[in-house]
């Protein structure tokens, strides 16, 4: 639910961010824009502030400088509780692993963002599931599930209610190359028929030529560290 | 409600630790309530020694002296009351009933008390319990004697044992009536209550034994009155320690009282059981506090380890709180959502703690009451057994905001990304 004002996703700019005003800047970014339902790769090898720039993007950190405009909503000007109920409706998120509350089943998990948030709607669950081919799953308990399984719960969970922007961290850095592409073109497939503009933040830039869009954390962040390996 | 339904199945995925917590929760809460109403009872217990009677009446002097020698049978009087006085008391025509006990010598440490059949017939203690008898019947004649279930427990005797009592509290041999044995006719039903650890004969046994005692030492060798030449009728009381009575109408329990103490042949004194008894119990107030506080100290332990509980998941389950920071739950609700688990550990604790004491008290009952004379009643639930369930429902809250906050903090430190 974009505003119609709003022609991006995401658009920040000129933002400037460190954990305490003390400690040396983490992200310097002059502009990052994602447009909507546009899928964005975005390179980010560890120790670049990809942490730290997904954590600003859902609201969850607050700039010390600049615009952050996710999906129409100037986040500096929105209160902590604001940005969390916004998060929650707004954006699915998809970690690297371990996605899954341990003590809910894969149904209660799937349902868990429109259980705390009323906007999203829980009537498309068999639909994910069924284009996710994890139907037979759910009623089972999440740990017995495969690594691979597991993620595909996790996008599940993030695109129920078709929020129109998800975000993914490194959501198949735990998976093997076979489950990599296929987990991938799945994810990708579901968010163009959802219309929600997916964030994909990796190290394994194999995968970049799937998305529409390119960028590269370390470029754009005038404060990285380039990681000497 | 979803916060209540995750905390639930984060419980119950976690269902080990969680019985084990609710079951130190249950036992210290039963603790609690199972103390309060231990000394509720023993508190009753202790008033309900002795009813029915409105007045106790002695020779002047000490008010709970003279309370701890007749309903408790400690300690002695100083003086005697005249018969003639008491035949006044018990004849006078506001008055139902006197019980006349006459006090002074022991059997091995018992107690004798000389009494009549009023004693058997009127002595109540806890409302409507009765002297009654297991086996035998009450002395009549002056050579017999009744044992309290405790002394008879103690001493063993039959019917029909010849017993030698000893003048005065102290030991035997140092002067026993040897000359006049009683026998062993009755023994005393338990009562849980001092009667238990009394021997009883008649006003004329106390008589006889003491003929020839007139100086308060014994007849010299050679004067002494075998029971054989004493006879009944030439038995003739003087003197008794002390009576209950009871009045006919109770509002004119006062005006007895002020009448007694100002009763010009003798100097008497006459005190409510319910107001000495009250003063008394009030010297072991400390007890009771002592009682409570430890019982708190149990529910603190208990609490406890709830906190230890809770606190141990906090690292497992900063992953969780990532996912639900994620999924748009805020900081307070992850703080809501451990002080929820808290407080339904704490509550199903109280309620399985209400529980136990209940059957606590139900299973024990006739163990305690049988081996240490103490009646437990359960006093149904009593306002101040919701107080202590609500001071430790809060207690839990308090404890549970611990780990709360810590996982609050942890939120906030964390954001979506997760350290394990």
């Amino acid at each position: 639910m974009s505003s119609p004002t709003s022609p991006s996703s995401i658009a920040l700019a000129n933002i400037q961010f460190s954990y305490r005003p003390s400690l040396p800047l983490v992200l310097d970014i002059e502009s990052f824009v994602l447009g909507p339902g546009q899928s964005c790769f975005l390179y980010g090898p560890s120790g670049c502030g990809k942490t730290t720039l997904l954590g600003l993007i859902a609201g969850v950190l607050k700039a010390n400088k600049g615009e952050v405009n996710v999906l129409g909503q100037d986040l500096n000007k929105m209160s902590g509780s604001r940005r969390d109920a916004w998060r929650g409706s707004q954006i699915g998120y998809i970690f690297q692993m371990f996605n899954l509350i341990p003590y809910l089943n894969v149904r209660d998990n799937i349902l868990l963002p429109t259980r705390l948030h009323s906007s999203r709607k829980a009537e498309d669950i068999h639909k994910i599931a069924a284009s996710l081919g994890i139907t037979a799953l759910l009623d089972r308990g999440v740990l017995e599930l495969s690594v691979g399984q597991q993620q595909r719960v996790a996008a599940a969970r993030a695109l129920i209610g078709s929020p129109p922007l998800v975000i993914a961290d490194e959501p198949t850095s735990a998976l093997d190359s076979a489950h990599r592409e296929n987990f991938l073109q799945l994810l990708l497939a579901q968010c163009r028929a959802a219309g929600a503009a997916l964030l994909f933040v990796s190290h394994d830039q194999s995968l970049a030529p799937l998305f529409e869009k390119q960028l590269s954390l370390p470029d754009l962040n005038r404060a990285a560290k380039p990681e000497l390996v | 409600m979803l916060l209540l339904s995750l905390a639930w199945q984060s419980l119950r995925n976690r269902r080990v630790t969680t019985i084990l917590t609710i079951f130190s929760i249950a036992l210290s809460v039963a603790l609690l309530l199972g103390v309060e109403a231990l000394r509720v009872s023993a508190r009753e217990s202790f008033a309900s020694t002795i009813s029915g009677t409105d007045l106790i009446v002695g020779a002047r002097g000490g008010g709970l002296q003279l309370l701890l020698y007749t309903v408790f049978r400690m300690g002695t009087a100083t003086n005697n009351v005249r018969w003639d006085s008491y035949q006044d008391w018990s004849k006078h025509p506001a008055v139902a009933w006197t019980i006349p006990y006459s006090l002074g010598d022991s059997h091995r440490g018992f107690r004798v008390v000389g009494t009549n059949e009023n004693f058997y017939k009127r002595y109540r203690f806890r409302n409507t319990g009765q002297v009654r008898f297991a086996s035998g019947r009450a002395p009549q004649d002056f050579n017999e004697t009744a044992l309290g279930s405790d002394a008879a427990a103690k001493l063993g005797y039959p019917l029909g044992t010849k017993v030698t009592l000893t003048h005065g509290i102290g030991a035997a041999g140092i002067m026993d009536h040897d000359d006049k044995p009683f026998t062993v006719v009755g023994i005393l039903d338990r009562t849980a209550t001092p009667i238990d650890r009394s021997i009883y004969i008649s006003l004329e046994g106390m008589t006889a034994i003491h003929v020839g005692w007139q100086g308060g030492a014994p007849p010299e060798p050679g004067e002494e009155t075998p029971s054989s030449k004493l006879k009944k009728e030439d038995l003739k009381v003087e003197a008794i320690t002390a009576f209950l009575l009871r009045a006919k109408s109770r509002i004119d329990t006062l005006r007895i009282q002020r009448d007694i103490n100002n009763y010009l042949p003798e100097p008497l004194m006459a005190i409510i059981p319910g107001v000495a008894m009250g003063e008394l119990w009030s010297t072991v107030k400390y007890a009771e506090i002592a009682l409570e506080i430890v019982g708190g100290f149990v529910v603190l332990v208990g609490l406890l380890g709830m906190l230890v509980a809770i606190y141990t998941t906090l690292n497992e389950r900063r992953r969780e709180m990532a996912i639900l920071r994620a999924l748009g739950a805020g900081p307070a609700k992850i703080l809501a959502l451990f002080l929820i688990e808290s407080l339904l550990l704490a509550s199903t604790g109280c309620i399985l703690g209400v529980a136990m004491m209940y059957a606590g008290i139900a299973s024990l009952q006739g163990v305690v009451e049988r081996q240490f004379g103490l009646y437990l009643r359960w006093q149904g639930f009593q306002p101040e057994h919701g107080i202590y369930v609500g001071l430790v429902l809060a207690a839990s809250i308090l404890i549970g905001l611990v780990p709360a906050w810590r996982a609050y903090r942890n939120t906030l430190a964390d954001g979506l990304s997760v350290r394990v």
